[in-house]
């Protein structure tokens, strides 16, 4: 799949709360899209991310 | 007494009928009137946006004075308060509307109104991400410029503007986080003008449409 831009070997489907949990993002601090739609945050858990995707995961720090 | 057109020829020198319209009429909302909007506000008011929604619910304090646009006799006051009356010395003639309140899910749709433009301005990790999380999944027409990574003295060759969609940027060096690092205000003031320069772009049509 397509992980901000770059290519990320996706084993198997898995949901995007799961791999956000993965990859070490906090959901609470991130937005996503997925092929270029924005997912809900209460979709999360619903998602399922696939080896076809393309995903742009936004992750905030503090400081403003 | 000084004219609108002798401050607008002052404000806008340079650019044509057309911008300065696109400009007059835009309306741009700031949430969070700290390093970030407070600096971005400044720029858009020297560029003579017309509407400007100032959104921030916390007053100046002594420690915001190392990168924020406030003095010394500001502190105590509303942030919006404050702010307002300094954009009214640089273009009186620009449309302010002020909210001292915290922004919530549910008060948006009154405060944001109808503008075009959100500034993203906030301190919290947590209430920028769910502020993005609202703008993009709610507000479609609405252009989203926020920032992330803005702590430190790394170098301003860190700081960028990327464009995830055609109406979402994001400005910063995505990583540098106030809880972990010091506040310099010229790094501050780097991302608040980028924040700025984006609105100015959309504003005149100039990003990508992707």
């Amino acid at each position: 799949m397509l992980l901000n831009g770059n290519f990320y070997n996706l084993a198997e489907p898995i949901s995007l709360l799961a791999l956000l949990r993965q990859l070490a993002y906090k959901p609470q601090l991130v937005a996503v899209e997925l092929n270029g739609k924005i997912v809900k945050r209460t979709d999360f858990a619903n998602v399922i991310v696939t080896a076809d995707d393309k995903l742009e995961i936004v992750s905030f720090v503090g400081g403003g | 007494m000084l004219t609108q057109e002798e401050l607008t020829n002052a404000l806008q020198k340079g650019l044509d009928a057309k911008q300065r319209q696109l400009l007059r009429q835009a309306h741009v909302a700031i949430v969070g009137l700290g390093g970030l909007g407070s600096n971005a506000a400044v720029w858009l008011a020297r560029l003579g946006v017309g509407n400007l929604t100032l959104i921030d619910f916390d007053k100046v304090e002594l420690s915001n004075l190392n990168r924020q646009y406030y003095f010394l006799q500001d502190v105590g006051e509303y942030k919006a308060s404050a702010l307002h009356k300094l954009l009214r010395q640089i273009n009186p003639y620009g449309a302010y509307q002020i909210f001292t309140e915290r922004l919530t899910e549910k008060n948006i749709p009154r405060l944001l109104g109808d503008a075009a433009i959100i500034c993203e301005a906030l301190d919290d990790a947590a209430d920028k991400a769910m502020l993005a999380n609202i703008i993009l999944a709610d507000y479609p027409e609405k252009y989203l410029v926020a920032a992330s990574g803005i702590a430190g003295f790394d170098s301003s060759a860190k700081m960028q503007v990327r464009q995830i969609n055609e109406r979402f940027f994001l400005c910063g060096d995505a990583q540098s986080d106030c809880s972990k690092l010091p506040l310099c205000g010229a790094r501050v003031g780097l991302c608040a003008a980028q924040q700025a320069l984006t609105i100015a772009r959309i504003i005149l049509g100039l990003t990508d449409k992707k």
